[in-house]
């Protein structure tokens, strides 16, 4: 189950992203454009920056500098030194790929903390200390997803759907175990 | 009972209502392919397409869309990485300046972007608005002050102690593979080794999700490597869609290479680089179809990624830089300097790694991972703070390393005494005289280079996904813009000087240190990582200036002979040497003058080769030398007596085969005969059915004779891909050579441990 959800988040978050990078290059607020002058200290007067929301053929300095700092001839020797640039951004993307992005991570931290502290305490009382008889490979792995041979053991006698999801989370755990004993505990592989 | 005459002349027409076995053509975890046998089966494939394709418009179009599934794979592989690249880019801005304050309107803003809109940014100060409020000005109210300094400081280590936490916390629980750079793996997996679950939907998840909370924490690590395993899960993914890929281990691994050349193009913004990259470092076997293809894919990601606009100019990569000053022929002694840097700097921290990484792999260092990453996560978290130059993201302080310092810029590394009544325009600035920032600029760099020259040789091979472009290029940008102030100011105090007299008149801009710190970068990632034409075209790429080939080239080729006089391996080959992954490098050359008899198994004094009969074994014998002995495969002869060779049987094939026949066929019991001919041997009467694993058997397997020199067989194993190659003498099989036996052996001819070649 968990690797189906795995997939279908996959599928979904893509799915999602394509949508908003479609929208990234269509959607334009007014305020996601600008044209930005960097004026650098001229004669006695101060360097300065100036942002205005003017389209991409008015981006020069004269229309985007005011009030002007310096008097009339000496406006085009001002204006020599300034670079203006047109940048536009899309606020829409940024909004949208941050909250998917905290959304996921959310919602991962929530699988994590569940997996790791809230089903061994519930698996322990549904099925009582008869089941804490762990065979030995488990004593003392403390590592999520101990339990998860005997659970899998068990889900095999039967054969609805619920039973069928969890076999499959079943065999994900066994399968990250091994994972994390590779990588974790012998070093063989990621060292 | 059987009658052989029901056999005669319909022996094909019962191979074909044998039952296909299951399973027969995949893999086990953790061995390697065959590639001759994936090649000849897409062979097989084709030609049925094609065959069938001339019946009917339907299975004509059928071929036609097999035809075109690769340009799809390719399309879709470029789409998701552009977009998941995007994503990464876009969060990790936001939650590096999570780290140091939020902006109040719009929690989901950078602090560039919540200033964007913002006029009260001055020029000295372009970051600052009231929108945008650090942590201490939150909290507190404050944001000057002792008291400040200690809440803002406090608070950046606790924000980057909890992601770093969350990093491996997540990789821990549910992706133990999504850790490290993964390229090493990458490389054993493309040169045909199975890791299942290395390229997984799990791992592309936690690899994604993680990369962003690492990088966001400041650690001193990159997200380029990591993008090529996403790239290439990504790759995995798509491909198991379809049939044609999803079958094939060859034809899958074609499609793996493309994937990581779109993952190191949206890595750099650099398409070209990154076809490069995969076909120098990367990938073992690159026909001509999939460069075109790699082409496609990485150009379909780097325009989904500007499509993304993460950095709100249209530009691929943070530090794209667009001047084009001159350089000087004089200035190829400083490039040569520094290219001798980056070679020695490369070989120090192969080695500085590689020694902590086995530390970690065999001492009680390696049982505290989370630990670890914590401890790390501190230290570079307390240290980085009070310099300005480590405290801001990685890739902010290269960009502002490589930039030139025009009359716009007001950060402190270009604090230069300006002559007030200059009037030249903006570009033209000549070289001036450093100011006092430049000299604490200076002297702060030089802390941070050694902070993140000890540092990198720690974080590399944690258990979190972590790459080292950027840290080793931040190293060569700094080294190379402190060489470049230095000769800057030495050409203006001192432009009487025989070598500036020629080239540097008083009052032109004669260095750019910006040129330096690419060159610096540029040999630094070479001594790290031997790359050689992907790496300056990468860096061309990324600067966008022709004019610079030249010294890129000169800088990249030094490092590369300064790092190979003292090792031959790059930091990739070296992480996969240390782990015992059986890769069989095309670029070692094997000189020695030894024989096949030499390597081959069994040697002198050894048991002999357990070999199968061609029709004299029962079911019983086979099973028993499948349990007593643990071969991957066992060759076919005539006879014991005989020994000519027939084929060569896979253990995985021998026993799912023996296994389906005693559950499916009738009267197939222990006593059975096995045969691998055509038709089944003359049997005494009431004798069980015999059992036909003709189908399993390679009739063609290589052979060397026992006088072959290794050398030969060195090059048909790289050439061919084999897994094993039998060896004769005059028809008859002595023994067996595996790619194991090659890779012991060579590295017992380098001297080294031949015991560390693990996997088969």
């Amino acid at each position: 189950m968990a690797a189906r959800c795995g997939g279908w988040a996959r599928l979904c978050t893509l799915l999602a992203l394509a949508a908003l990078a479609g929208l990234g290059v269509e959607a334009k607020n007014s305020q996601d454009v600008r044209c930005k002058c960097i004026c650098p200290p001229y004669k006695d007067r101060p360097g300065h920056i100036y942002n205005k929301n003017v389209s991409q053929k008015d981006c020069d300095c004269l229309h985007v500098v005011e009030p002007m700092p310096v008097a009339g001839p000496d406006v085009e020797a001002y204006c020599l030194r300034c670079e203006c640039k047109y940048e536009e951004r899309s606020s829409i993307t940024i909004q949208v790929t941050i909250i998917i992005y905290l959304s996921i991570l959310g919602l991962l931290l929530l699988y994590m903390v569940y997996l790791t502290l809230v089903e061994p305490i519930l698996k322990r009382r549904l099925f009582g200390h008869s089941q804490l008889i762990q065979s030995d490979e488990d004593i003392g792995d403390h590592q999520p997803f101990a339990n998860a041979h005997d659970v899998l053991a068990r889900s095999r006698s039967r054969a609805n759907v619920l039973n069928k999801v969890e076999y499959a989370q079943q065999r994900w755990k066994l399968q990250v175990q091994e994972q994390r004993k590779s990588v974790f505990d012998r070093h063989v592989v990621l060292s | 009972m059987v009658n052989a005459g029901d056999m005669n002349g319909s022996g094909n027409l019962m191979d074909f209502l044998d039952e296909p076995f299951p399973d027969v053509g995949t893999y086990e975890d953790f061995h390697t392919i065959d590639w001759l046998r994936e090649k000849s089966r897409d062979t097989d494939r084709h030609r049925k397409i094609t065959s069938k394709s001339k019946e009917s418009i339907w299975e004509f179009i059928k071929s036609l869309l097999d035809a075109w599934s690769g340009w799809v794979v390719m399309l879709l592989i470029g789409l998701l990485a552009g977009t998941l690249a995007g994503v990464i880019d876009l969060a990790v801005d936001w939650m590096t300046d999570l780290k140091e304050g939020v902006c109040l309107p719009a929690f989901w803003y950078s602090h560039e972007q919540c200033c964007w809109t913002s006029n009260e940014t001055t020029f000295e100060d372009r970051d600052k608005c009231p929108q945008w409020q650090k942590w201490s000005e939150l909290l507190v109210s404050q944001s000057e002050g002792a008291s400040a300094y200690i809440l803002n400081y406090f608070l950046y280590i606790m924000w980057a102690l909890c992601f770093a936490f969350l990093a491996v916390s997540l990789v821990r629980v549910f992706a133990p593979y999504a850790c490290g750079s993964g390229i090493p793996e990458i490389k054993t997996i493309l040169s045909g080794f199975i890791i299942r679950g290395y390229l997984g939907k799990w791992t592309l998840l936690i690899k994604t999700v993680t990369l962003v909370l690492v990088v966001s924490s400041g650690l001193s690590l990159g997200k380029e490597g990591p993008l090529v395993h996403v790239a290439c899960c990504c790759g995995n993914f798509f491909s198991s869609l379809f049939s044609k890929y999803s079958k094939n281990e060859g034809k899958r691994r074609e499609v793996l290479s493309a994937a990581a050349a779109a993952g190191v193009s949206v890595a750099f913004g650099a398409p070209i680089g990154g076809v490069l990259f995969s076909l120098e470092e990367v990938s073992y076997y690159f026909p001509l179809k999939t460069l075109w293809r790699s082409f496609f894919a990485a150009l379909v990601a780097a325009f989904t990624l500007r499509s993304i606009n993460p950095f709100g100019n249209s530009r691929l990569v943070l530090f794209y830089v667009e001047y084009h000053t001159p350089w000087y022929m004089a200035e190829l002694f400083p490039f040569i300097l520094l290219g001798v840097f980056g070679g020695l700097w490369g070989t120090l921290f192969i080695r500085c790694n590689i020694a902590w990484c086995r530390r970690r792999k065999t001492t009680r260092l390696g049982k505290y991972p989370v630990l670890e990453v914590i401890v790390i996560t501190a230290i570079t978290a307390i240290v980085a703070y009070p310099n300005p130059y480590t405290r801001r993201s990685t890739s902010e302080l290269i960009s502002e390393l490589f930039n030139d310092c025009g009359a716009l810029e007001s950060s402190q590394l270009c604090d230069y005494i300006n002559d007030p009544n200059m009037t030249r325009p903006v570009d033209d600035i000549p070289d001036r005289p450093a100011g006092p920032g430049v000299y604490t600029a200076m002297w702060q760099l030089a802390l941070a280079l050694v902070f993140k020259i000890v540092i990198t040789i720690f974080t590399f091979g944690m258990k979190i996904p972590s790459g080292l472009f950027i840290p080793s290029m931040a190293v060569g940008a700094m080294a190379g813009r402190m060489v470049g102030i230095g000769v800057e100011q030495l050409a203006y105090h001192h432009h009487d000087w025989i070598i500036f007299r020629n080239w540097c008149r008083p009052g032109a801009d004669c260095v750019t240190p910006g040129l330096y710190a690419m060159v610096g970068a540029a040999a630094c990632l070479g001594g790290v990582t031997r790359m050689t034409v992907s790496l300056v075209v990468i860096m061309f790429e990324l600067t966008g200036g022709l004019e610079y080939i030249v010294p890129l080239m000169a800088a990249a080729v030094t490092s590369k002979w300064v790092a190979d006089a003292f090792g031959k391996e790059g930091i990739y080959e070296a992480h996969i040497h240390l782990n015992g992954y059986p890769f069989l490098d095309v670029k070692d050359e094997f000189t020695h003058r030894t024989l096949a008899t030499d390597v081959m198994r069994p040697r002198r004094g050894e048991a002999p080769l357990s070999v199968l009969t061609q029709d004299s074994m029962t079911v019983e014998d086979v099973e028993t030398l499948i349990k007593e002995t643990d071969y991957n495969g066992f060759p076919v002869v005539v006879s014991k007596d005989s020994e000519r060779l027939i084929g060569f049987a896979q253990r995985r094939e021998l026993i799912l085969a023996i296994k389906n026949a005693r559950q499916r066929q009738d009267g197939v019991v222990s006593n059975s005969i096995v045969y691998f001919t055509e038709d089944p041997p003359e049997l005494p009467p009431n004798s069980p059915h015999p059992l036909k694993l003709r189908r399993i058997l390679n009739l063609s397997p290589f052979t060397v004779t026992d006088h072959t020199p290794m050398e030969t067989v060195v090059d048909i194993f790289r050439k061919l891909g084999l897994r094993q190659c039998l060896v004769t003498r005059s028809g008859r099989l002595l023994g067996i050579i595996t790619k194991k036996d090659v890779l012991r052996h060579m590295a017992q001819m380098a001297n080294q441990d031949p015991e560390s070649i693990m996997f088969n």
